[in-house]
């Protein structure tokens, strides 16, 4: 298949899906499976498009001049629909094991917008301008509401109100001005490797700009407009493995790191120091959010202060601006996605086995789940950075460029991060296995979650495995030229 | 027949209205209404294209006087634009008008609201088309006086509807007054009211005391007219106790009209390069339109009843176009016309659907619409798009609004007035949200009356909600007639 048949398809796939899973509400198990299959259709889609060298532009409207919605498949792009389309399918076959382990109710509802999510994630992912990739951005945010506030209860409808209120507003206030703005100053909103803005605005608005676009980009759950990933976690499940690893939070990021590159330019904000204060926010991010993991005890809540953290990685690598940095962030994106979606099934499968949610109450847990518990130490091992796991190199890359640019203070934090990791997801890991079982697990016999969620998480994890092996394959470069 | 139609455009209507008037029968008189505005919707439509086509201004001479004896009609790229707004916003107007008005007018008066009807529309096609000051302020009062007596006429659902059409009346005709001293002033000192030939005849009297008065008399008259913060007192109060098709007729064109005017009497009489006009004028308009678009969003986002809301929403929205004509570029008149043509369509369509809440349940409040997104979903979700669309939302009409108008800020390199206009205009998230929570995230209460849809009501709305999203997605027609009607008074918008 060709690129102008692939876009096409890959936008469509999801929306399709989304129709038959409404078509179908009343057969369960044709409702779902189709789900499936079309998620394996869509993967074997995004794997053909990423090893395509393909980077032609398919124009759907014009609006006028210099607005467009089209789609250009450049390499970051397809980066991130492979990391969408791929986990998709793995994370539908895992929701079919949590919603009727767990009892959940509108299952419908549920497969519908997670469909939708998806076909915005892709929209995001191959957007050939801003504008495009506004639109998708918001339909991201207004089709994954529903998902976030899924139990209905009181509490589930106050942090979808966080999360709606959060990301739309900061959206629609700072990132849609950042948009216009470069609309006024370049006349275009395409990304272009290279920039766009080099020699249109100056320097000294630089910083106020890209500002626009940090904070703008809610999703990228910068300190201090993280609060709406927390409050997120009242949602089932492989919801949050939608959010954090699949589509919203890597939307998020991915947004930051495609302005940084393709409409300020690495060079450009190099040559401005215009990212330097970003470096240090992003420092900072992923410090707190690291203490503040510490001292959660419900695992999710863990897991959610973690992510912002490595968020700040990603941004992190945008800021520093030199194109090893943005490389290391761009293989982070990656390797979080495999590593944290390991660890958010792992916490559904503990869920939906013992109905455990607490930290202390999950001492020896691991003797009876063992292949939970290893793929969930697979999981924290990448993401603490350590060989042979994916996480390592991301991490290696972005010290490489933190030292590239002369940033000492950065290096330091990021050690320190590692350290922090280490302690607040180890303690998960040791306690599961090496703790005295506490009250309330009746046996030591092995008890594992069932085998539709069991499967999807021991292969996520191999695929941190794989990719610290495969890491050839997955690191971009943005010295050169897109395409070239 | 096709050279007349400038002055068909304005004769078609006012003819209707005593024609209306006779008519006993309620549904002849909305039929011969219906027939009217269809009739010149359609004239004005096939003016845009005349005018289009010839690329210059057509020049209709009533009775075969020429200028600066007779009274002329102009249609040029800004009257062409302005004239299908109007016209077709009342056509819609009216489709919808029907149901409302059985609803909220006592049978008797149905004829004469009609009546009423015809004239204000008459009137205000007669104030853009015509390209004589005093013939302006003519219509600005056949208008204006019908309007009075449409508002009124809510007194009998809702009685508070007596107070706003009396103060309503009283600034409307200060405001009419002050234009038309201000036009005495100006024919005193050149001896002429046709629009072209006081432009050219200024030049003689530039920097006399009395044209700087003539000035600030039709400036303040209009700003009046077209509910300028702070001389939007009587806007509120007309528009929410109104019957609800003059409400919807009304906000989506009544200062739209006044805009146009004082875009034609600023820039096409006085001109850009008049002295002081650009510093001292842009400076004035460009303040009162940014208070204006945040006193009017901060209003807004307080207020529970819907219709005062949405007209508080529109003191914000002429904030902004305000704001474009004081940026005295050809880029921020752009933005204005650009505006002013969305803003009509988007709160034409809230206006509707909101009537057609407030029809069934004898007002629309956030207390009535709670629970309605799924007791109403095509009612409700028609006010959303609105919504999303005054908020600026990519691909709906609003946004292109929004884009000239920072644009035309950041060419003056404005960049606080650009982030001041951005924030107010992203605030109108505040009261968007208002509505969203009420309508979809709370339970319909016990006990609240059953709403209903109605095509009747919602096809109009719909109309006009397509319109909103198709001139956001193919807006490039709409920025192109834009330009052209700014460049008629200050060359280079593109």
């Amino acid at each position: 298949m060709a690129v102008d048949t692939l876009i096409p398809a890959l936008l469509g796939l999801p929306l399709l899906a989304s129709a038959l899973v409404l078509l179908l509400r009343d057969k369960p198990d044709l409702r779902d499976g189709q789900a499936l299959l079309i998620g394996v259709i869509t993967a074997a889609c995004t794997v053909r498009l990423y090893a395509s060298a393909e980077t032609d532009t398919v124009h759907f409207i014009s609006l006028a001049a210099g607005l467009d919605i089209s789609f250009t498949p450049e390499p970051l792009g397809k980066l991130f629909a492979l990391v969408a389309g791929v986990l998709w399918p793995v994370a539908t076959l895992y929701t079919i094991g949590y919603m009727r382990g767990a009892g959940e109710a509108n299952h419908t509802r549920f497969m519908f917008f997670y469909a939708i999510a998806i076909h915005a994630a892709m929209g995001i992912a191959l957007s050939g301008n801003l504008l495009t990739l506004f639109v998708f951005y918001e339909i991201l945010t207004f089709s994954t509401y529903p998902l976030v506030t899924h139990k209905g209860t009181p509490e589930a409808m106050r942090a979808g109100r966080i999360y709606l209120g959060i990301l739309v507003a900061s959206s629609v206030v700072l990132l849609l001005f950042g948009v216009i703005g470069v609309w006024v100053l370049t006349g275009t909103l395409e990304f272009k490797s290279g920039g766009i803005l080099a020699g249109h605005i100056d320097p000294f608005y630089v910083p106020f700009l890209l500002a626009l676009f940090a904070f703008g980009i809610g999703k990228a759950a910068l300190m201090p407009l993280h609060r709406w990933l927390p409050a997120a976690m009242v949602a089932p499940t492989p919801v949050s493995a939608l959010l954090h690893a699949v589509a919203v939070v890597k939307a998020g990021v991915f947004t930051v790191l495609k302005v940084a590159v393709y409409i300020f330019g690495i060079d450009f904000l190099r040559e401005t120091a215009s990212s330097d204060w970003l470096v240090y926010v992003a420092s900072f991010s992923i410090l707190a959010a690291s203490v503040v993991a510490m001292t959660k005890t419900n695992l999710k809540a863990r897991l959610a202060y973690s992510t912002i953290s490595q968020l700040g990685y990603i941004v992190l690598g945008a800021s520093l601006a030199t194109s090893l940095a943005a490389s290391g962030a761009a293989l982070h994106i990656t390797a979080h996605a495999a590593g944290k979606i390991t660890l958010f099934f792992c916490a559904g499968a503990i869920y939906v086995a013992h109905h455990l949610t607490d930290i202390k109450d999950m001492n020896g847990l691991g003797r009876i789940m063992p292949v939970t518990y290893t793929a969930f130490a697979l999981g924290a091992l990448s993401i603490i950075g350590v060989p042979p796991l994916a996480g390592a190199w991301s991490k290696i890359m972005l010290m490489g460029g933190a030292l590239d640019n002369g940033h000492l203070l950065v290096l330091a934090a990021l050690m320190i991060s590692s350290l922090l990791n280490l302690v607040y997801l180890g303690e998960i890991v040791l306690r599961g296995f090496f703790a005295a079982p506490t009250h309330g697990l009746k046996s030591e016999a092995v008890q594992e979650a069932p085998m539709s969620m069991v499967l999807p998480l021991a292969l996520t994890a191999a695929m941190s495995v794989a990719l610290f092996f495969a890491v050839d394959y997955f690191i971009l470069d943005f010295a050169k030229p897109a395409g070239g | 027949m096709m050279q007349h139609l400038p002055i068909l455009q304005i004769i078609v209507p006012l003819l209707g209205a005593p024609l209306a008037a006779l008519l006993r029968g309620r549904d002849l008189a909305w039929g011969l209404a219906l027939l009217l505005t269809g009739v010149a919707f359609l004239i004005s439509v096939v003016l845009f294209g005349q005018q289009k086509i010839a690329g210059e201004a057509l020049i209709y001479e009533l009775g075969g006087w020429p200028a600066p004896i007779g009274i002329v009609y102009v249609i040029d790229a800004a009257s062409a634009l302005v004239l299908p707004v109007v016209s077709g916003i009342a056509f819609v107007a009216t489709i919808a008008a029907r149901r409302l008005v059985e609803a909220e007018i006592d049978a008797r008066d149905h004829a004469l609201f009609y009546a009423a009807w015809l004239l204000t529309i008459a009137g205000m096609l007669g104030q853009v088309t015509t390209g004589d000051a005093f013939n302006i302020f003519v219509f600005l009062e056949i208008s204006s006086l019908s309007a009075y007596a449409l508002v009124a006429m809510g007194a009998g659902r809702d009685r508070r509807a007596l107070p706003a059409a009396f103060n309503y009346l009283i600034l409307g005709t200060v405001g009419a007054t002050f234009y038309v001293i201000g036009v005495g002033l100006l024919y005193m000192l050149t001896g002429t009211l046709n629009l072209m030939d006081l432009s050219e005849r200024l030049a003689d009297v530039e920097s006399t005391r009395a044209v700087f008065t003539a000035l600030a008399f039709i400036a303040l008259g209009l700003f009046l007219k077209m509910a300028l913060f702070p001389l939007h007192f009587w806007l509120v109060p007309a528009y929410a106790h109104a019957p609800s098709a003059v409400s919807a007729l009304m906000a989506a064109t009544a200062t739209k009209v006044s805009v146009y005017v004082l875009i034609r009497l600023i820039f096409g009489v006085f001109g850009i390069e008049f002295p002081g006009l650009a510093d001292a004028v842009g400076l004035l308009v460009l303040t009162l339109g940014i208070a204006g678009a945040f006193v009017g969003t901060l209003a807004a986002i307080l207020e529970t009843d819907l219709k005062k809301l949405f007209a508080q929403s529109s003191i914000a929205q002429l904030g902004y176009m305000a704001i474009g004509i004081g940026a005295m570029s050809a880029t921020g008149l752009a933005a204005a016309f650009i505006h002013l043509f969305n803003h009509a369509l988007m709160k034409g369509a809230l206006f509707l659907a909101i009537g057609a809440i407030a029809a069934q349940a004898g007002r629309a409040s956030m207390h009535t619409i709670e629970g309605a997104g799924r007791q109403i979903p095509i009612t409700m979700t028609a006010i959303l798009v609105g919504g999303l669309a005054l908020i600026g939302v990519p691909l709906t009409a609003g946004f292109i609004s929004k884009l000239y108008l920072i644009r035309a800020l950041l060419e003056q390199d404005f960049w606080m007035l650009a982030g001041l206009t951005f924030i107010s205009s992203a605030l109108a998230l505040a009261y968007v949200w208002k509505i969203i929570e009420a309508a979809w995230l709370k339970e319909r209460p016990e006990g609240a009356p059953v709403l209903t849809e109605s095509p009747v009501q919602y096809v109009p709305a719909w109309l006009m909600v397509v319109a909103t999203i198709g001139f956001g997605i193919f807006s490039a027609p709409l920025v192109e007639a834009a330009c052209a009607a700014a460049n008629v008074f200050i060359g280079g918008a593109r």
